[in-house]
């Protein structure tokens, strides 16, 4: 039986992870993720799980011997935050370059400097073109949820790549929330079994993982890896659609919100998005056709579903929660609009909020609504790009 | 055509994801004999049968069956000289390849190629 | 104590065709290790020579499960390797017994590897991490690391006018490890191919964590004909630059005592990389070295109550 309890996002990820019982963690705390070391870590030591945990000496030795326990043939997953995934960085690309299905919830947090323990969606934007698939989660349930689908896609046959699942530090890792539960058993009958082809511990076929490419199988390999990226969109439709049998809840590849007749939306992750949508209601009742589009699959970009979904608006803004500091805006907008460049043009423009922890209310939100309808009236930018909520 | 030239034919979707390799041991077809530039000639009938050769040849090239060497790899052997060096029985002697083939070549029996050939017994093995 | 003739029939578990200069010392020491294993034996390698030389695509050279992560995190890989195992295992998925060893040289090792092994021996994961030291970061072109000893001319310690080459003392990993209070640490040369074999056993043998430190001749980097690395070897045992010996348990033990400790000058003079110390100006090096070779070797045999 599932059940209704009031947890935080931090709990939440971790009740996933002992529900999913994978056979090797490897983790390092740190904030705000910290909490999920912690509380898997009594899930251990009370023999809630048969995991093997590795309390390693640091994220970079984490993802190192998450990598190395998945090469294995084992289901492993880690937990990271900001300054760990930066640490992390070089051996991402390793995770998914060797195809390996390794489940890992990033709680977003700025990077420094300044040193900020707070939520942004640098770390995370920074790992995006690392190969990892990354779904982003509005509030506890969406991380739950997410986390146990992320198995399944991660390890399906046609996909074979790492997954990052993410949550806003502090406003979703720390704050509590009424959250439904699954059962155990119906959990691990969901995820079933890793049966990896190849691993390393099959000694009776000895394969070698990590060889060297020259510039004659480089490509190669690289263009495998890209090919495995279109399977994503499909699988992770595959998945949620069983994930709603035994949950009652819905998952697309973005949520699309009151956005169908609308003429302005708004394009944000993660907890932004329940700000946006009690602005969207609100807009509604004073009669502007607001919408919000709030993006679960980030990594690989589910374009041409955004493009049918965004096409025919007046004008867009989409809401970045971290700066790609090209001057040209942040990283979700930059490729939303590169995404929209074919589809008949509504003005596009951006704006860059909530960075390092700052909080963002419908005020501002309401704010970006009433800039879109001044666009679209005018047919004029005055700031593609906008700096919400900074000091000036 | 070589291991290499014939592996290079496949493209992306011919070979297995992640850059494994499942072929154990599949640098044996890749031959580095050519590398060498002195060729290590054993004397058989000096051979103490010792394994001090086979204990350091870097290169898995000193061929041994039932404790006794049968030969040397020339496919792989690079010509270190490990071999010749170590050999307390003397029974290895580092010579030069070019004046060999120019020997074999003489002798018209064609023994003797940069690589290929097995000394004193069958190429390969363990 | 290892048999030669017995050691010729187990399988060759690392093959020809790899692409390691002529006369190159760490292939030597993976097949000496490798016949030292009896069980099914999985190998992890950071990134440097031994790895790019021995799997490069589609070729590989290792007849056992071998993994390549990155250049800092061999220990690290192989400890989730282990913890793989122990997690399958406990569930049944596997049933045999497996032995890990992790390689690493000695910038993987000493340097930008040093705190993912420090972690994973601290941890104490079953796995036996040898490192094949050659004194330098070979792989990309003989830069000096803090295994280069004493002296040394490498590519960004250069013997220059001013400065004769590397300045300072190398690092004492094999002493570090031992801080460590894991079952087993080692140091080793494959010239003395008995004694190294006999520490690999020892190390599969214990119960957690083992390490063993093994030099390992570059023939470009040290500049020495090739058909000398096992005698250079030798000759690093024989000066005590490179002192045989064992910590097991905390008990310090030397393994192989030279008859007549020979001046290192000798070793040096064989050596390229050292050529500039012999000029006058330099001579004081040699010096020095010789006094840091007898200082440590009294420290050896005094810790080892040999002295």
């Amino acid at each position: 039986m599932s059940k209704r309890v009031a947890i935080t996002g931090n709990e939440a990820v971790a009740q996933a992870m002992r529900q999913i019982n994978p056979d090797v963690v490897a983790a390092y705390p740190i904030t705000p993720q910290t909490e999920i070391v912690q509380i898997f870590s009594s899930f251990v030591a009370d023999g809630d799980v048969d995991t093997e945990f590795v309390t390693v000496e640091s994220e970079h030795s984490a993802m190192s011997a998450t990598i190395g326990a998945s090469a294995a043939g084992a289901r492993a997953m880690t937990a990271t935050s900001s300054q760990g995934l930066a640490l992390m960085w070089e051996v991402l690309y390793v995770a998914a370059g060797l195809r390996l299905p390794i489940v890992a919830p990033v709680v977003n947090r700025a990077l420094s400097a300044p040193i900020n323990i707070h939520c942004d969606h640098s770390d995370t934007m920074g790992a995006r073109d690392s190969g990892w698939v990354q779904l982003y989660s509005e509030n506890a349930q969406e991380a739950y949820d997410n986390l146990i689908q992320a198995v399944r896609i991660a390890e399906h046959a046609d996909v074979q790549l790492p997954i990052m699942v993410t949550m806003d530090g502090f406003i979703v890792s720390h704050g509590m929330e009424n959250a439904e539960l699954l059962d155990d058993e119906v959990v691990r009958g969901f995820i079933g079994q890793r049966t990896p082809k190849h691993w390393l511990l099959d000694v009776d076929s000895p394969a070698t993982f990590g060889a060297l490419d020259f510039a004659d199988w480089y490509f190669e390999h690289r263009r495998q890896l890209a090919d495995a990226q279109t399977y994503v969109k499909g699988v992770v439709l595959e998945v949620a659609k069983e994930f709603a049998k035994i949950s009652g809840r819905d998952y697309d590849l973005f949520e699309a919100y009151r956005l169908d007749d609308a003429d302005f939306a708004v394009v944000v992750l993660n907890s932004a998005a329940g700000t946006a949508k009690a602005v969207v209601d609100d807009l509604r009742k004073q009669g502007v056709k607001a919408g919000l589009l709030k993006i679960r699959l980030f990594r690989p970009f589910p374009h041409e579903e955004m493009v049918a979904a965004l096409a025919g608006k007046k004008a867009i803004a989409v809401l970045d929660r971290a700066d790609g500091l090209s001057t040209m805006g942040g990283p979700v907008f930059v490729d939303v609009r590169s995404a929209m460049y074919d589809a008949p043009g509504p003005k596009m423009v951006n704006y860059i909020y909530g960075l390092g922890g700052r909080d963002v209310d419908t005020e501002q939100i309401a704010g970006v609504y009433w800039d879109l309808a001044r666009i679209a009236e005018t047919g004029k930018i005055t700031s593609p790009v906008t700096y919400l909520g900074v000091r000036e | 055509m070589s291991a290499n030239a014939k592996a290079k034919e496949k493209g992306w979707k011919d070979v297995p994801i992640g850059g494994l390799i499942l072929e154990a041991g599949s640098s044996e077809k890749y031959e580095t004999g050519d590398w060498r530039t002195y060729r290590p000639v054993w004397d058989q009938d000096k051979c103490k049968h010792c394994m001090i050769c086979w204990i350091y040849c870097p290169d898995s090239c000193i061929l041994v069956r039932e404790g006794k060497m049968i030969g040397i790899d020339y496919e792989h052997c690079k010509g270190c000289g490990i071999c010749a060096h170590e050999c307390p029985a003397k029974c290895i002697d580092m010579r030069l390849e070019t004046e060999l083939q120019a020997e074999g070549a003489a002798a018209g029996a064609g023994a003797g190629s940069a690589s290929g050939a097995t000394s004193g017994g069958e190429a390969g093995g363990k | 104590m290892a048999n030669l003739r017995e050691l010729t029939k187990k399988d060759e578990l690392l093959c020809g065709g790899h692409r390691a200069c002529a006369g190159c010392a760490a292939p030597i020491i993976v097949r000496q290790a490798l016949k030292a294993v009896d069980t099914p034996v999985v190998v992890g390698c950071a990134t440097g020579c031994l790895e790019v030389t021995t799997t490069i695509y589609p070729f590989t050279s290792w007849r056992v499960p071998f993994i390549h992560n990155a250049f800092e995190n061999s220990a690290a890989t192989v400890s989730g390797v282990e913890a793989a195992y122990r997690a399958l295992k406990k569930k049944g998925k596997i049933t045999r017994d497996i032995q890990f060893i992790a390689f690493g040289g000695d910038g993987g090792t000493y340097d930008i590897g040093f705190q993912s092994l420090s972690g994973a021996m601290e941890r104490g994961h079953d796995m036996v991490y040898i490192c094949y030291d050659n004194e330098a970061y070979m792989n990309t072109g003989i830069q000096r690391s803090s295994a280069t000893p004493k002296g040394a001319s490498t590519t960004t310690s250069p013997a220059g006018k001013v400065i004769p080459g590397k300045v300072q003392f190398r690092k004492d990993l094999t002493a570090v490890m031992a801080a460590h209070k894991i079952p087993y640490v080692a140091q080793a040369v494959p010239s003395y191919w008995n004694d190294f074999i006999t520490k690999v056993q020892k190390a599969l043998a214990v119960e957690g964590p083992a390490f063993i430190n093994v030099l390992a001749p570059c023939r470009l980097g040290w500049q020495f004909d090739p058909a000398e690395t096992i005698d250079i070897m030798r000759g690093a045992a024989e000066t005590c630059f490179w002192p045989l010996y064992e910590v097991e348990k905390g008990v310090w033990k030397v393994t192989h005592k030279p008859r007549e400790k020979k001046p290192v000058r000798g070793w040096l003079e064989k050596q390229g990389r050292f050529r500039h110390l012999f000029r006058p100006e330099n001579e004081h090096i040699i010096e020095e070295i010789q006094a840091d070779i007898d200082r440590n070797w009294e420290a050896l045999l005094a810790r080892s109550g040999a002295a």
